[in-house]
């Protein structure tokens, strides 16, 4: 065992594989095999990414995307919490609302962009829009079924104690509910980065997207890889993000 | 000291309860009468399904009875009463203190005066320096006593317990059954204490309802001759306490049959 714990073999293990696939990936094409004009190496993508950083080109689009993410995420995960709770807690609003999810849900959301860009114009608001449509409904989803999943004996305890409806829907539906509004805003995080970078390949002329897809028509690889790449970057940390703020959110989850 | 009765008067007449569902009508309570006294310990004891938890609920305002009718005596007390269930009913996502303050909070209660009373609710079950935790951080018997605090806080004039401390291990269960004896002489609330075992009842409560399988009834109803303040550890072990548990266990005996012959069948 010379000393190697599981752990560590486990976080090696983990590692091989992507590591491994990017040497191989570069030594066939260093080999010669492909054309390093349209299939870049990792290293040619390194240096891109290096120089895009130090030209502050990167940073622009980067700011530009995460504004109309995050301003997308809140204003469609905001009213998609508060309806997901109202329908857990008067049956009316359930059945008045089920229908549209039922009907709405499936539509592709990329499907309206020519829709919001009749209605919003050619600017941020449109892709905002996109990403807020998008966003909400996984999260009316998780936070109706987290709300409809809290075990009777709290609401028995609520009533038993005389709260008002105000009080059970802030303090007892809301809080109950919380685990799953959380698990609901994780999918929503990575449905707004795959909803906003296929808008932004039209009708824009900044953000990732219109980065990759506008050196996809110069053919200019390896900057399109820098943009994937960058998107896959920004979803992880912001998903590092939020999975910290759940931390500390919902201190009364068993670790 | 004698104990200090003045908690509600409870006054059920023709209580009725049935549950209409396509598999036909379930008959939950069957026209029960019971009067409880100010500051009476009641306990209620039957087989499962006797209907004694739904009788609880009924009191507790959880659920409606068919017919008949409840009257209750609470005047004098900030709430008409408060209920401490089987699993504790903590709302994991509050700490101690905040479920023990929920009770005030729903009731309107300022902050000035709730604190020295969730204080003293903390204190009087020896939890003051576990306010912070939440409750999947406390054992079983923990739980119930923060619970049994919730309860104290809103100074009911009756309690509902229903199979409080069903979950624990015998020795907490013990441990906490003296507690609540001891919270109970100090206070002389009414309470209406349900559950399975005749040993508990009998060791807390000055009268045991004892209620008949599928429908509710009441069988019999058992004043238990022992005087308060009782040593619960003692008392168990006496002889009249064997004696009195063999008279009653042959009572409930027919119903458990009884109620076991039906389900085969």
């Amino acid at each position: 065992m010379s000393g190697i714990s599981t752990k560590s073999k486990e976080r090696l293990l983990y590692l091989i594989s992507p590591i491994g696939l990017l040497l191989l990936w570069q030594l066939l094409l260093m080999a010669g095999l492909g054309d390093r004009r349209f299939i870049p190496t990792p290293s040619d993508i390194a240096v891109r990414y290096w120089q895009m950083v130090t030209s502050g080109e990167l940073a622009q689009h980067t700011g530009i995307t995460l504004y109309r993410v995050f301003t997308g995420f809140f204003l469609g995960s905001i009213p998609g919490i508060a309806v997901g709770l109202l329908m857990a807690m008067f049956r009316p609003v359930r059945i008045f609302v089920d229908p549209l999810i039922a009907a709405l849900f499936p539509i592709p959301k990329i499907a309206l962009m020519p829709l919001l860009l009749l209605a919003f114009g050619f600017g941020d608001a449109s892709k905002i829009a996109l990403v807020a449509i998008a966003v909400f409904f996984p999260v009316i989803i998780n936070t109706y079924s987290g709300a409809a999943s809290i075990e009777k004996i709290y609401w028995d305890v609520a009533r038993n104690f005389g709260a008002s409806q105000q009080v059970m829907f802030r303090r007892i539906v809301f809080f109950g509910a919380l685990p799953m509004i959380f698990a609901g805003l994780r999918i929503a995080l990575a449905v707004s980065f795959i909803v906003l970078v296929a808008a932004e390949f039209v009708a824009t002329k900044a953000g990732i997207g219109y980065l990759i897809w506008n050196s996809w028509e110069l053919l200019q690889v390896d900057v399109m890889f820098v943009g994937i790449v960058t998107v896959g970057i920004l979803g992880l940390i912001a998903t590092v993000a939020l999975q910290e703020i759940e931390r500390k959110v919902i201190p009364w989850k068993a670790e | 000291m004698p104990v200090q009765r003045r908690g509600a008067a409870v006054d059920i007449v023709g209580l009725h309860r049935e549950y209409v569902s396509e598999q036909g009508t379930v008959v939950a309570i069957d026209h029960v009468d019971l009067k409880v006294a100010p500051g009476e310990f009641l306990c209620i004891v039957g087989p499962s399904g006797c209907g004694k938890s739904t009788l609880l609920r009924i009191l507790a305002g959880l659920d409606k009875q068919s017919s008949g009718s409840i009257k209750v005596d609470a005047a004098g007390w900030a709430v008409e009463n408060a209920m401490v269930f089987q699993e504790s009913g903590l709302f994991p996502w509050m700490d101690v203190e905040t479920n023990v303050r929920f009770g005030l909070d729903t009731r309107g209660v300022s902050r000035a005066e709730a604190d020295p009373r969730v204080e003293a609710a903390l204190k009087l079950v020896g939890l003051s320096r576990f306010r912070r935790h939440y409750p999947h951080q406390l054992s079983g018997g923990m739980r119930q006593r923060s619970a049994i605090a919730r309860a104290f806080v809103t100074d009911p004039g009756m309690l509902l317990m229903d199979e409080p401390f069903a979950a624990l291990d015998a020795q907490n269960r013990i441990i906490l059954q003296t507690e609540l004896v001891r919270l109970w002489e100090q206070t002389g609330k009414t309470v209406i204490y349900v559950t399975h075992s005749i040993e508990e009842a009998l060791l807390m409560g000055d009268r045991t309802v004892i209620m008949t399988a599928q429908p509710g009834r009441i069988k019999k109803i058992i004043d238990v001759p022992f005087s308060h303040p009782r040593d619960l550890i003692q008392l168990s072990a006496s002889p009249e306490f064997g004696k009195l548990k063999l008279d009653i266990w042959k009572v409930l005996e027919e119903e458990v049959t009884r109620a076991r012959a039906e389900i085969e069948q």
